[in-house]
């Protein structure tokens, strides 16, 4: 293949032949010479003092060869975290949620790992715990955070971590103009992000320093956690993150990599914890909320004004849970001009599992909130569902959020196709329902992004950048943007990630942006060689520089066209060698921006279901599913729909079918995959169609937007507004499972 | 408690003897003792299809098979799919219309569909989807999966 038309094709994965010859390494694949096998001591409670760790039996296993306890760690205990230094390494006096590690296990296999891990005796003692909102928020609630831990915070003595106001305007001043106000409640369950490799950690002790291997999406960021945590020098403290089997935001952030790393140091040999499905889902999982939805609107359905309330139960240690709950609520008020807007936010800590990113980044809780609540509201006032929402989309250059990006999209084009593709306002059999809604998710606030481009003496290339690639296919996009740029096919570009000792520095891989910063940043390595090869073409046909055009893998010059990789060839003579480009991308912090920074791009998406209720089994049967976004370009069509029709399919897991259940005693009750239920091939819509707007006007290469989370961020509230129409019922929590609806029918015949 | 016991097996093609521990799965043999760590664990109850291996022409969860339990037995992984280092038409469709995001569940899914395609030739879609049923994706690939199992089929039947 040629790079001709290679933007906008979709040429093989790069790394696909490895995923289907069972050659790709992921870290359970990995081993060293001489490993451990580690295995983490817990207990069955949520919250509980812990008396005395006993390991003498432990000891006696054969194999094992370290028994860690809070005593062998550093004093105070270390901590670490994203956001807040408030995970401890390993739990410190207290288990503060069901699954929190006291104590690990390293042994020469894994049997016995196991075993020793069993018989180390932890005696405890049963603490007051709060896993929901309203306990938490009780005035005579335990703390789940000691106000030590706090200093400086003006709500340390409760279980409130952080409080969020946003908005403009007065909402008291402008009520009375609304001729329809509707206040409504809307609750999001617990949800795990289930990849299907579960979290997994290697580390390996190397002269002075440690390599370690993680199933991480932010290798640099786990770099400097560790770095920091240990006193090792950046350079000596290197991470490998082969590329993760699936993250959805669960692998973004350091989890039980400290503790693996104190554990090699200790005994001197490498050492793996490859956690099970039912640990992962212990160290990680989405925030459930309680949303409350005022808003004002004229008989006509334009918006008045909104304010919007967000409680989020988080976990016990914060993790990123504040930031997921800034950003979401920020944008809480939807894709909407709304004349005033209130909102607030509540972070709530709870003795659960802590709470962290998971695609969407809390934009699907409010949205199911607000786009329910808005459907109710089209209904009272007779307003078609899909027009109450269109009449209020802003025109593409307006500031919906005052002061901020502007609508960067032709947003009634996406609408329009969804409304068309869904076959909005034509008659439906008995017992079918349809419903609309839209939802709109930031980009990414700040990044900086690197990446080195090295074209070769024979005229391929090789790509070195810290994106991890974890599904979305970033490899191939990056290489697709090389292949273009210099004029080479896409067989002969080499993509090299996950190695912080070998690759530049990359901030994360999160919020769909690594084709918009990342792209850039390779994008504008190819310009840096570009400037190279016009150097490089003035010397040998000795012309002037500026005669000298290069661009899209050619170089024009005195009314000719040469490849790019023919003048390298000739400019590199007899000794060989290569080209060498830079590319930086860098989006900076804005000073007194609410969120740090204005959003790079907007992931707008409008979701139309079709839907049928069994009225014997509340069963839902979504007959079709269009999803459409507003995607700039799309660089690689087959893995756009790859990654809407999973965003898709994986929003109706938490409409249909997801939740983790809490038992009294906050005890995780549904761990592993028996009893909580994902998405297989036989929970798919009878017809799901997948569908892009692409205006080529995204601030990435070639005009793309991001595009992995706009699918997911209002299936709820779309599955939600079909289940109503059709049968009448107004459910307001989540998942709609057969007996939630079930129940809802009995009750409504009644 | 680790005794182990002699069995013999044909694994992708090959015939093989070996000890392996009496209370091994096949997962375990397959992964730690053969090197064949394309198969792949992840939920270790049976659910999530990650560690489907072909026994004799049908498709298993190795995860839940002792690995004596082989002994005498036929056992394709999805290392055994390729010849000579050609892709086979099931991998080259998987490729084709990029079935494979992360890739984790892919060996398991290409078992259940090589082991489908084995005894059916010419499957409808529903045929596919209740093949691989109990293979989970959590990036839920699962429209292009399924297209790249039609697109093998037409294949194999040209």
């Amino acid at each position: 293949m040629s790079s001709d038309g290679i933007i906008g094709s979709s040429p093989n994965r790069v790394g696909g032949r490895d995923r289907v010859t069972g050659a790709q390494e992921y870290v359970a694949d990995i081993h060293s010479v001489g490993e451990l096998h580690a295995k983490l001591v817990k207990i069955d409670e949520s919250r509980a003092r812990i008396v005395s760790i006993d390991t003498t039996k432990a000891e006696q296993v054969p194999g094992v060869r370290l028994i860690l306890t809070p005593d062998d760690l550093p004093k105070p205990m270390p901590r670490f975290g994203p956001q807040y230094q408030d995970r401890p390494v390993l739990a410190v006096g207290t288990v503060n949620y069901h699954g929190e590690p006291v104590a690990a296990v390293a042994a020469d296999t894994k049997e016995a790992a196991e075993e020793a891990a069993d018989l180390v005796h932890v005696e405890y003692e049963v603490l007051p715990e709060v896993h929901t909102i309203d306990a938490a928020l009780d005035p005579d609630a335990p703390l789940v955070q000691d106000p030590s831990l706090r200093p400086g915070e003006p709500l340390a003595h409760t279980n409130i971590k952080t409080e969020i106001n946003f908005g403009w305007g007065d909402v008291a001043a402008v009520e009375g103009d609304a001729d329809y106000v509707i206040e409504r409640e809307y609750e999001f369950p617990m949800i795990t992000h289930f990849a299907i490799e579960p979290h997994g950690f290697i580390a390996e002790p190397v002269d002075d320093g440690l390599n370690v291997w993680s199933t991480i999406q932010h290798p640099f960021q786990l770099q400097k956690t560790l770095a920091n945590l240990l006193d090792i020098p950046l350079s000596k403290m290197r991470v490998f993150a082969p590329d993760p089997g699936g993250g959805f935001g669960g692998k973004q952030h350091p989890k039980l990599e400290p503790l693996v790393c104190y554990m090699a140091l200790k005994t001197g040999k490498p050492v793996r914890l490859i956690m099970s499905l039912e640990e992962t889902f212990q160290a990680v999982r989405r925030p459930s909320t309680r949303v409350r939805v005022k808003m004002g609107l004229t008989n006509d359905g334009d918006m008045v004004f909104q304010d919007i309330a967000t409680d989020y139960l988080i976990g016990a240690y914060v993790d990123i849970a504040d930031r997921v709950a800034e950003k979401s609520s920020y944008l809480a008020a939807g894709p909407y001009r709304v004349p005033v807007v209130k909102i607030a936010g509540r972070t709530i800590l709870s003795n659960t599992t802590p709470t962290t990113a998971f695609r969407g980044f809390g934009v699907p809780q409010i949205t199911w909130a607000r786009e329910s609540t808005l459907d109710e509201a089209a209904l009272d006032l007779g307003v078609d569902r899909f027009e109450i929402r269109r009449r209020n989309l802003p025109e593409k250059g307006f500031e919906f959020v005052p002061g901020d990006t502007p609508a960067d999209g032709d947003w009634r084009q996406t609408a329009d196709k969804a409304a068309e593709l869904i076959s909005w306002g034509t008659p439906l059999p008995e017992g079918r329902g349809r419903g609309i809604a839209f939802g709109i998710k930031s980009g990414p606030t700040t990044g900086l992004s690197y990446s080195t481009v090295r074209l070769l003496a024979d005229g391929s290339a090789i790509i070195f950048c810290g994106t991890s690639d974890m599904g979305q296919g970033a490899r191939t996009v990056f290489a697709q943007i090389v292949a273009q740029e210099m004029g080479i096919p896409i067989e002969n570009v080499n993509v090299i990630m996950g190695d912080t000792a070998t690759v530049p520095y990359d901030q994360q891989t999160s919020a769909s942006r690594s084709t918009v910063l990342m792209g850039t940043s390779v994008y504008r390595a190819c310009k840096d060689i570009h400037g190279k090869v016009r150097a490089m073409a003035a010397r040998v046909h000795e012309t002037d520089e500026a005669e000298i055009e290069v661009d899209g893998g050619v170089v024009r010059m005195a009314g000719e066209e040469l490849a790019i990789t023919d003048v390298v060839t000739a400019g590199l003579g007899a000794l060989g060698g290569e080209v060498i480009g830079n590319g930086e991308m860098r989006k900076d912090k804005v000073p007194g921006h609410p969120l740090a920074g204005n959003a790079a791009f907007f992931e707008f998406n409008c979701t139309a279901i079709e839907a049928e209720v069994d009225d014997e089994t509340g069963e839902i049967e979504i007959v079709k599913h269009v999803t459409v976004g507003d995607v700039g370009t799309a660089l690689n069509p087959q893995q756009v729909q790859g990654q809407d029709d999973g965003a898709a399919i994986m929003g109706l897991g938490h409409s249909l079918m997801e939740g983790l259940i809490l038992d009294e005693q906050g005890r995780t009750r549904n761990l592993g995959a028996i009893d909580y239920r994902i998405p297989t091939s036989k929970d798919l819509p009878t017809e799901l169609i997948s569908a892009s707007i692409e205006n080529h006007d995204g601030p990435g290469p070639y005009g793309v937007k991001g595009v992995s989370e706009g699918s997911l961020l209002c299936t709820a509230p779309a599955v939600g507004a079909a289940v109503r129409d059709a049968t009448g019922l107004v459910i307001r929590d989540l998942p709609l499972t057969p007996q939630r609806v079930w129940e809802a029918m009995r009750e409504q015949k009644t | 408690m680790s005794e182990t016991v002699h069995i013999e097996a044909t694994v992708n093609g090959r015939d093989r003897a070996f000890e392996v521990a009496a209370n091994h799965t096949l997962l375990d043999v397959l992964r730690d003792q053969l090197g064949l760590t394309g198969t792949k664990e992840c939920c270790v109850v049976g659910e999530c299809g990650a560690c489907t291996v072909v026994v004799d022409g049908i498709p298993m969860n190795s995860c839940l098979m002792l690995a004596v339990e082989i002994d005498g037995r036929d056992v394709t992984t999805v290392e055994g799919l390729a010849a000579d280092g050609h892709l086979n038409a099931l991998q080259q469709a998987f490729l084709d219309v990029s079935a494979p995001q992360c890739g984790f569940c892919i060996p398991g899914q290409l078992m259940s569909a090589h082991a489908l395609l084995q005894r059916n030739a010419d499957p409808t879609i529903d045929d596919v989807h209740e093949a691989l049923g109990g293979n989970l994706c959590r990036c839920a690939g699962y429209l292009q999966i399924t297209e790249a199992v039609m697109v093998a089929a037409e294949a194999g039947r040209q």
